[in-house]
């Protein structure tokens, strides 16, 4: 099972979850197992079947917009994280 | 990576003294601390991150820093922005700041910019610095200041921070690296990121990150040791976990994918669809447009009504729908009284879920907000109130039924009530 890093922005979400376990081969299934335990993320994540833009999902240290996007194998040990835009500095 | 400049002038026996810690270590010596004494640095924004950086830099011996900042010293800012103190408050924060770096350094020279950076004048404030340091609060600035060193080549030392969670990294398209648009290509939507007035932040966590982004700085200018450039630090407190990720260049980027001098600098408020400071006229359109078509009624202004009116109205003895959208943590600092309080997060979460066609809308809060009266809606500073009533107005709510109270509860503590506490 892989885990997925949930963002502060999002935890609302995800019942305040930080860290959720998600199953499925690739990215794009784990997403969905994700948004399926956790519906009100969708559309917050997705437009249709597509990542949103300002949505940034990370294998390890590597955004898988540079991996195969959606399509990106995952292990049984894979470390997904969300990277949310956060302005903060005041 | 090279120096971002050269070295120049020397110090005299005041300085060596002063810098002898830097000046004894081989990979600074002597031209490391003449390349920091020749070079300028710009800091936008002198709160949270930038009191850390203000002080440090300082302390460094950076030959010039640049200020920007329009706002006053406020009490509540006083839990995080060590640069000032109480005898600084309702002074502008740059004049404090400047007050406490040439304590702690007078061989320092420092340019004051006391307005908000905006598109027109981005460009003027940027160009005479090697480095700039990215210490503000809202997504606008960020693109804006962004956008701009690209175009003017100059390298972005970023830092950002939320409740406990802080970002580190170093933008500089001009030496091969990335922008913020290669990792950040589009804002979020209006609403879902709060900022640290509405959802907090630990006093202690720009501390952590505006250090980090004083470190690379000195690095950028002095050339010593790996950049930050390429990756981003992930620093999570409640864990106290440091993590890295790369940051890419993307080759397509609509920013540093062109030539530099095409850039061109663009209305951000539009972009990011919040104003970028307080003093900003521009209007939120709200969470609503989150699926880039424009809400119901966005259009229209959103009508205000004051915090004196709406005491002349409880005072007549209106029978008042007033709807609070703060977070429970915020209502039990202060409340008015016999207000409808429904977090603005809850309803966002049922109109979802009514727009989904999971749930009814009698089974959702908004069986609580009738259609046919007048609701008057607070927050604590009047923004978040506002993309409810786009979200409400989206919904089909009468547009003019639909009233923002200007200022939220922190007007009414400041012009009504200053017995109640503000935060």
């Amino acid at each position: 099972m892989a885990t997925i890093k949930i963002p502060t922005p999002l935890r609302v979400y995800t019942a305040n979850q930080a860290q959720v376990t998600v199953s499925g081969a690739t990215v794009g299934a784990a997403l969905t197992d994700l948004t399926t335990q956790y519906p009100d993320l969708r559309q917050h994540m997705f437009e249709g079947d597509e990542l949103r833009s300002f949505v940034n999902v990370f294998l390890g240290e590597e955004d898988i917009r540079y991996l195969d996007g959606m399509n990106t194998t995952l292990n049984d040990e894979a470390s997904l994280r969300i990277i949310p835009s956060i302005a903060g500095g005041r | 990576m090279q120096p971002v400049v050269t070295a120049a002038g020397e110090l005299s026996n005041d300085e060596v003294r002063r810098y002898g810690r830097h000046l004894i270590m081989p990979e600074f010596g002597m031209e490391g601390q003449r390349r920091l004494k020749a070079s300028s640095v710009l800091l936008i924004g002198t709160g949270g991150l930038g009191s850390p950086l203000a002080l440090y830099l300082a302390a460094a011996g950076i030959g010039r820093i640049g200020l920007v900042d329009y706002d006053v010293v406020d009490d509540s800012n006083l839990q995080r922005q060590i640069v000032h103190g109480q005898s600084s408050l309702g002074v502008p924060k740059i004049e404090s700041a400047a007050r406490r770096m040439l304590d702690i350094n007078p061989h320092l020279e420092i340019d004051r910019y006391e307005e908000p950076i905006t598109s027109e004048n981005a460009l003027r404030i940027i160009a005479p610095y090697d480095v700039i340091i990215d210490g503000t609060d809202n997504f606008p600035t960020r693109y804006l200041v962004n956008d701009a060193c690209v175009k003017l080549g100059k390298p972005n030392v970023y830092g950002s921070v939320l409740r406990f969670e802080g970002q580190a990294t170093v933008f500089y398209a001009q030496a091969g690296g990335p922008c913020y648009r290669c990792m950040f290509p589009e804002p979020p939507p209006p609403g879902l990121v709060p900022n640290c007035a509405e959802a907090g932040v630990l006093g202690v966590l720009p501390g952590v990150i505006g250090t980090i982004q004083a470190t690379e700085a000195i690095k950028l200018l002095t050339g010593i040791g790996e950049s930050l450039m390429g990756r981003m630090l992930l620093y999570d407190a409640l864990d106290m976990n440091f993590d890295f990720v790369r940051v890419r260049k993307n080759p397509n980027c609509p920013v540093c994918g062109i030539p530099a001098e095409e850039v061109e600098l663009i209305d951000y408020e539009q972009f990011c669809g919040v104003p970028a400071h307080d003093h900003s006229t521009f209007t939120a359109t709200g969470t609503a447009n989150m699926n880039g078509h424009t809400p119901n009624g966005a259009h229209l202004p959103v009508p205000q009504i004051s915090v004196r009116e709406l005491k002349q109205r409880i005072d007549a003895g209106e029978d008042l729908l007033i709807l609070d959208v703060r977070n429970p943590e915020e209502f039990e600092i202060a409340v008015l009284d016999g207000t409808l309080r429904i977090p603005k997060p809850r309803i966002e979460m049922d109109v979802a879920d009514i727009r989904a066609g999971r749930r009814q809308e009698s089974d959702t809060v908004l069986a609580q907000l009738p259609r046919d009266r007048e609701i008057l809606v607070h927050c604590r500073s009047g923004v978040r109130s506002v993309d409810i009533i786009h979200v409400l107005r989206a919904q089909g709510y009468d547009p003019a039924k639909l009233i923002n109270v200007d200022g939220g509860i922190i007007a009414w503590a400041v012009e009504i009530d200053p017995t109640m506490p503000t935060y």
